[in-house]
């Protein structure tokens, strides 16, 4: 095991990099108490808008909160709301991808209508207006961005099961009399399984920069706990030219996560599967 | 042919514009009753609860509404803001060209940056700069358009006390000052789309700069230029063009960010604003138009695989 993470380290060295920014960002959620100075939400006497400093890394905001803390807690969402919709929609879309593409026919053919008509709508629009209907808030969140990441990866993962369902062992194990569940179980899913691990990794990059943006819209978890797409969206803009580092933290905190998710992907498809190198974004 | 293949095409596309209307009617549809009553309360939209309920067309059956509210919109017919009491379609003609102006730059400048960084990038695989643009595509990727848009309104301010200015001229008042508003919008908006479209350009072309053909190409002693560019490129460039499609949506999606950040009166913010002031027909007039748009744009895409790759016929 160990032996296997050095190999990996050595051949994909910003694969490496991109896991080590993703077990930063998953100690800060699990750790943030210990590792925050301060409370979120705790004013700091005295240190209203301060620079960054040896006391205050990253400075203080508008309400004389630290800074650091608030990212270290800011985590906490983006881990919660990333993690969550990738299970889900993973779960989701690999039901609706491996039964379309298995059974076909019919039912395949009405399966990707729809999700061709979900694929239409440009990804904000639909969040938006699914979160209009169910109201702001973390789990609305995870559910809206769930229907929409699994649209997508639904039709990558019914591909890949086009092509294995089209080999002879796949025929072979009909031809002995198995039954679809075995089938299903047996042959088409371990061989689809690297597909969707990629689809995940990936696939959390996406959903942690669609989680900032909802968030920076005023659709993600309410005030006073951190999101870093809701700190730069409300006092981060208002105080931006008098306190720039409250606008700059955030960003940098986004910008890292979702390079570390995006490289760890990368990394991991190369790895997995040689054949879609630089196939998905 | 041609004309054949795009006949096809198009009745493809009709099933899923119909999903797709059913998706814009049913989202409002979804609301629990009470939520009318909150409208009511909150925003007084109607004198009562039954009266709102038949503006919005909440009180016949499901069926029946959806199939009025098609014909009304086969008529051109939107319905009228709640908040506004204008027709949609009046506020749509004044806004949607602003959104696709902005789409318009932003598609120009990501293709701009994603085609010559990703053949440079194929063609000198592995050398310094192919790990340049390859790590500034990645950047690309992860950097949040809007975090961009504030560190670009920000930090010029901060260091040379330059301000951009946060107002829409119009195009005939000022043709210039219209155009060159939209050039920093679009090019935060085109650079996610664009590191994306390198990164496929550049591993499609690797992949075709690999086969015989294309040793056979340099073999005759034929140009560098030629080689990537007409035999390499050409060949590639379909599953770029595929992605493209894909992307439509996402940089039209991206424009409510951009528009609320820069203040531009598009489409896009007006779907913003109905939203938070759960403006329903205005929400539903604009999923249409904004579906309808990229299923056009979609089959547009389609028929430019036919023109790049003669061999593609359905």
């Amino acid at each position: 095991m160990l032996r296997a993470v050095g190999r990996f380290a050595r051949k994909k060295p910003l694969g490496a990099l991109g896991a080590l920014i993703v077990v930063a960002l998953l100690l800060m959620a699990a750790f943030a108490e210990r590792i925050a100075p301060y409370g979120y939400d705790d004013p700091i006497r005295g240190a209203r808008m301060r620079p960054p400093s040896a006391a205050h890394w990253l400075g203080t905001d508008n309400l004389s909160r630290d800074m650091w803390s608030r990212v270290v807690y800011g985590a906490r969402v983006s881990v919660t709301v990333g993690f969550a919709t990738i299970a889900l929609a993973t779960f989701l879309a690999t039901v609706v991808g491996v039964s379309s593409g298995y059974f076909g026919g019919a039912y395949d053919l009405v399966v990707q209508r729809v999700v061709d008509a979900w694929l239409s709508f440009p990804y904000l629009v639909i969040i938006l207006s699914v979160m209009a209907v169910l109201g702001p808030g973390l789990l609305n969140l995870v559910v809206a961005l769930t229907i929409l990441s699994a649209a997508v990866n639904s039709r990558v993962i019914r591909g890949a099961t086009i092509a294995v369902a089209q080999s002879t062992y796949v025929e072979a194990a009909r031809a002995l009399g198995c039954g679809h569940a075995r089938i299903i179980t047996r042959h088409i899913l371990p061989n689809v399984t690297a597909t969707v691990i990629i689809l995940a990794t990936i696939g959390l990059g996406a959903v942690t920069l669609a989680e900032s943006a909802l968030s920076f819209l005023g659709f993600g978890v309410p005030p006073p706990f951190p999101s870093w797409g809701a700190m730069l969206s409300g006092s981060g803009r208002t105080y931006m030219f008098r306190a720039p580092w409250m606008a700059v933290w955030p960003g940098v905190a986004i910008s890292l996560a979702v390079f570390g998710f995006n490289m760890l992907g990368d990394a991991l498809r190369d790895v997995l599967d040689p054949r879609l190198r630089g196939a998905t974004r | 042919m041609l004309r054949r293949y795009l006949a096809k095409r198009l009745l493809i596309a009709v099933p899923s514009l119909l999903i797709a209307s059913l998706i814009v009617f049913t989202l409002p549809r979804l609301l629990p009753g009470d939520a009318v009553q909150l409208m009511l309360a909150e925003k007084a939209y109607a004198k009562d609860v039954d009266e709102l309920r038949a503006k919005l067309g909440l009180d016949r059956p499901l069926a029946v509404q959806y199939v009025e509210w098609l014909g009304r919109v086969a008529q051109g017919d939107l319905g009228e803001s709640l908040w506004t009491r204008r027709p949609v379609l009046q506020e749509l003609g004044q806004r949607l060209p602003i959104t696709l102006e902005l789409a318009f730059f932003a598609l120009a400048f990501a293709l701009l940056i994603a085609l010559p960084v990703g053949v440079i990038s194929a063609a000198r695989a592995d050398t310094l700069q192919d790990y340049l643009a390859r790590s500034a595509a990645i950047v690309g990727l992860s950097v949040p358009g809007f975090w961009l848009a504030t560190l670009l309104i920000v930090l010029p301010a901060i260091w040379w006390g330059w301000r951009p200015l946060i107002e829409f001229t119009e195009f005939s008042k000022n043709p210039l000052a219209h155009v060159a508003q939209f050039l920093i919008p679009a090019l935060i908006l085109g650079v996610a789309a664009g590191a994306a479209l390198m990164r496929l350009t550049r591993s499609m072309l690797l992949e075709v700069l690999r086969q015989d053909y294309v040793r056979t190409a340099w073999a005759k002693g034929l140009a560098e230029r030629v080689i990537v560019l007409k035999h390499g490129l050409r060949n590639a460039i379909i599953p770029v063009v595929t992605l493209l499609g894909t992307q439509l949506p996402q940089i039209i999606g991206g424009t409510v960010i951009i528009e609320t950040v820069f203040g531009l009166p598009g489409m896009s913010r007006f779907l913003f604003d109905a939203i938070n002031q759960r403006d329903y027909p205005v929400i539903q007039g604009v999923n249409l138009v904004v579906v309808s748009t990229i299923v056009t744009l979609n089959l547009a895409v389609d028929a430019l695989y036919a023109v790049l790759d003669p061999r593609i016929r359905y």
